[in-house]
């Protein structure tokens, strides 16, 4: 019975045969992986001990005050959060043999290769190709919105491999090297001035078929396992009260009496309470998680914390009056890991837009909502029995 | 917090719901509490005996060794989830949550007894918008008897004792008999109001008024986001089933996206609803962190429950707006709920004090 006591004491064993102190820290997060105590509730041999994933507090903890070195998952999210739960669920023995231990050290980036020009709510109709030569696929086309594209060594692709049936059955799902010289990425810039995001050009990479994830055609279904994944992974980070962009806001007001006004005082409270509900929101669905009841709240919690992050930031702004006006770095960089509540009241404004269009914009998330919570009918969809190659585009 | 507080419902608090809900579904059909709000008896006492007697439901707040059930605030907050549900014209928030805790407060054994027991139903005498810590008014304590007027005493027209605090500072147990109780034309009717007036009542003090009255009203506002969330759950339930019905332009309306994300809007309230008010029972029941979780539940849960029965009226458009179709109740209970201790910007300004959001 793999149950807390057990994990405490495998946790002792590894910081005794690893002291972080004299341990070099790829060594320590390689140990840890092969200790299954990088992810408590993924199988024996893949990093974890088929433990209740509620458990992995204790490890953490354990580790936490032991000194030892994480991962640093801002700088793996795609990997940890999208990649990882993929790849186990639909990968071969071999695949997650390969692939999983240097994802989850940090050793090798993951970046995902979705999104592209002409495929973004309507992600099914996707046109980037890939066609079999022999024991390859043959893949051209364009994607973009790929954070991390730029230092990662893999990507998670969708491509499709049949264009004669309709859209969401042509479609295959692929582990890319990033390293092909067929890939080549250009910084995408956006309106906080920064590139955290690329645009990919894929012309003529050559995938093995040993790197297909899932079976050809049903790509599709793959990609809603790291679709649920994002969404997850965008709505619902554990915070305490004031953890997230209210955090800010609620500083400078404390900080700064003479920016206070009466119209800003009733409108920040009542942002300040809608954030701590959201909090509780999400706390009690990480609850039902945990209990083996996992309700349908998940859908909602991106749709909050967008609106919500787009509110609080917007009155932060309007808060600092003249400094308001002022920005503190249109500078072009290319940042490794987003934070949405880093840097200042300006720039969490516009990164903040951003936060109802990725991972799925809330208008397609009350889709969603409506449609699977709810059971209300589905949008038509005209383009259900068509090929994809004899779509309107 | 040292703990995380439980937002969930544990098996026996949803075997609670399942038998109130049962018996809400024998007594108090729609068209029944419509008939009813029109009557010389607008409380449903038949269904207040099978709560109260049948089902010892007036005692969970009350320990046993004091007569009643030792249950806590999370399962009186299922209770009155249900109770909104159904717009029950019962009087659980009044008798066996506000009453019963301002008795809890005065350790008056004898009343508590009774009024758990459901043998007896009990009204505090401050009007139905007071706030927790807000100015209420008082009654002139004059050679041991009481002189005044009090209005918008929610439920006392089916009071049996009244709890009236006095300008003495005392709270005083008058037997109904001894006050005139006149019923006032209310806009929720399901939670009817009445002025009480006492010329020379006899009253027995229980103790001091300010923090039976204080703690009476916090748990008052606390509990009350669990029938507000009932309310909103019920809106959302049903205009979602009509929707699903209802054709026009030869399809379902509930297909139209405009209003699909209206409902999916409303849900996303409606959840978050739940955890704001579950944190609230919780918090009320464990005695940590009740003063912020009570005002974030009510500085929520009034704009969402009136939301809610707003956009029920409006997404049933005609036959929302008949007399016949029970979404008015809803209107009537969320909008009255909206004021009931203490309106959300009432909470708001309690708030900017806990958590340190000073006013300009």
């Amino acid at each position: 019975m793999m149950d807390a006591a057990e994990l405490k004491r495998r946790t002792a064993q590894l910081l005794a045969a690893h002291p972080p102190a004299t341990t070099d820290r790829q060594t320590f997060l390689r140990a840890r992986f092969d200790a299954g105590l990088a992810w408590v509730h993924y199988p024996d041999g893949l990093g974890g001990l088929g433990a209740p994933r509620s458990l992995q507090v204790v490890v953490d903890a354990a580790l936490e005050a032991a000194g030892a070195p994480d991962n640093d998952p801002r700088r793996i999210g795609i990997g940890l959060g999208m990649a990882a739960p993929t790849i186990l669920r639909y990968g071969t023995e071999e695949q997650k043999q390969r692939y999983l231990r240097p994802l989850w050290t940090g050793e090798e980036v993951w970046c995902q290769l979705f999104s592209e020009p002409g495929a973004g709510s309507d992600l099914a109709a996707l046109g980037t190709r890939a066609v079999k030569e022999g024991d390859d696929w043959v893949v051209n086309g364009q994607k973009v919105w790929t954070s991390s594209a730029h230092v990662a060594r893999w990507a998670i692709l969708i491509a499709r491999t049949d264009p004669d049936v309709p859209k969401h059955q042509g479609i295959t799902y692929f582990i890319c090297d990033m390293t092909d010289p067929g890939i080549e990425v250009r910084p995408l810039r956006q309106i906080t001035g920064e590139a955290e995001f690329n645009e990919v050009f894929i012309t003529g990479v050559r995938i093995p078929d040993s790197r297909r994830l899932g079976e050809v055609g049903d790509g599709w279904r793959v990609a809603q396992t790291t679709l649920n994944n994002e969404r997850v992974a965008i709505g619902g980070m554990r915070l305490p009260r004031e953890g997230g962009m209210i955090g800010p806001v609620s500083k400078t007001w404390r900080e700064r009496p003479e920016l206070r006004t009466h119209d800003l005082h009733q409108r920040l409270l009542k942002l300040w309470v809608e954030a701590e509900v959201a909090r509780l929101t999400g706390e009690r669905l990480r609850q039902q998680l945990v209990a083996g009841q996992p309700g349908p709240e998940g859908a909602g919690m991106k749709l909050a914390f967008a609106r919500l992050n787009q509110e609080i930031s917007g009155l932060e702004v309007e808060l600092r009056g003249e400094e308001g006006l002022l920005y503190d770095d249109w500078t072009m960089r290319r940042p490794e890991f987003v934070d949405f509540t880093g840097r200042e009241a300006g720039y969490r404004y516009l990164r903040s837009k951003g936060n109802s269009i990725e991972g799925g914009t809330s208008e397609v998330l009350l889709n969603i909502v409506a449609e699977r919570v709810l059971g209300l009918p589905a949008e038509p969809r005209t383009d259900k029995d068509v090929a994809w190659k004899d779509l309107a585009r | 917090m040292s703990t995380q507080p439980d937002l969930l419902y544990s098996e026996e608090e949803e075997a609670l719901r399942a038998a109130v809900r049962d018996l809400l579904a024998d007594h108090c059909a729609a068209a029944g509490v419509i008939a009813r709000t029109e009557s010389d008896a607008p409380h449903d006492l038949a269904a207040w005996k099978a709560l109260a007697d049948g089902m010892g439901l007036a005692g969970l707040l009350v320990p046993e060794a004091q007569g009643g059930q030792g249950a806590t605030h999370r399962e009186a907050a299922v209770v009155l989830e249900e109770l909104g549900r159904a717009v029950a014209p019962v009087p659980y928030l009044t008798s066996a949550v506000v009453a019963t805790e301002a008795l809890l407060e005065c350790s008056a054994d004898g009343l508590l007894a009774e009024l758990a027991s459901g043998r007896r139903i009990g009204a505090l005498a401050v009007a139905l918008n007071v706030a927790p810590g807000g100015a209420h008014r008082t009654v002139r304590h004059e050679d041991g008897a009481l002189y005044g007027e009090l209005t918008g005493i929610a439920d006392a027209a089916v009071a049996d004792v009244l709890l009236v605090p006095a300008d003495d500072g005392g709270l005083y147990a008058v037997d109904a008999e001894a006050a005139t109780v006149t019923p006032q034309v209310s806009f929720d009717l399901t939670r009817p109001l009445a002025t009480v007036t006492l010329d020379g009542a006899a009253g027995r003090r229980l103790g001091d008024a300010e923090p039976a009255v204080r703690r009476a009203l916090r748990a008052g506002a606390g509990l009350l986001a669990s029938e507000q969330l009932g309310v909103a759950d019920w809106a959302l339930t049903e205009t979602v089933r009509y929707l699903k019905e209802r054709t026009q332009f030869n399809r379902p309306v509930g297909g139209f996206q405009a209003l699909k994300h209206r409902l999916a809007q409303l849900w996303l309230e409606v959840v978050s609803l739940r955890a704001a008010a579950r944190n609230a029972a919780d918090a009320l029941a464990t005695g940590e962190d009740i003063d912020v979780a009570v005002a974030v539940a009510q500085a929520y849960a009034a704009p969402v429950a009136v939301h809610a029965a707003e956009e029920a009226v409006q997404l049933h458009a005609g036959i929302g707006m008949t007399w016949e179709h029970p979404a008015h109740l809803y209107l009537k209970r969320a909008k009255a709920d909206s004021i009931a201790c203490g309106t959300a910007g009432a909470h708001r300004t309690t708030l900017a004090e806990l958590v340190d959001l000073q006013a300009p």
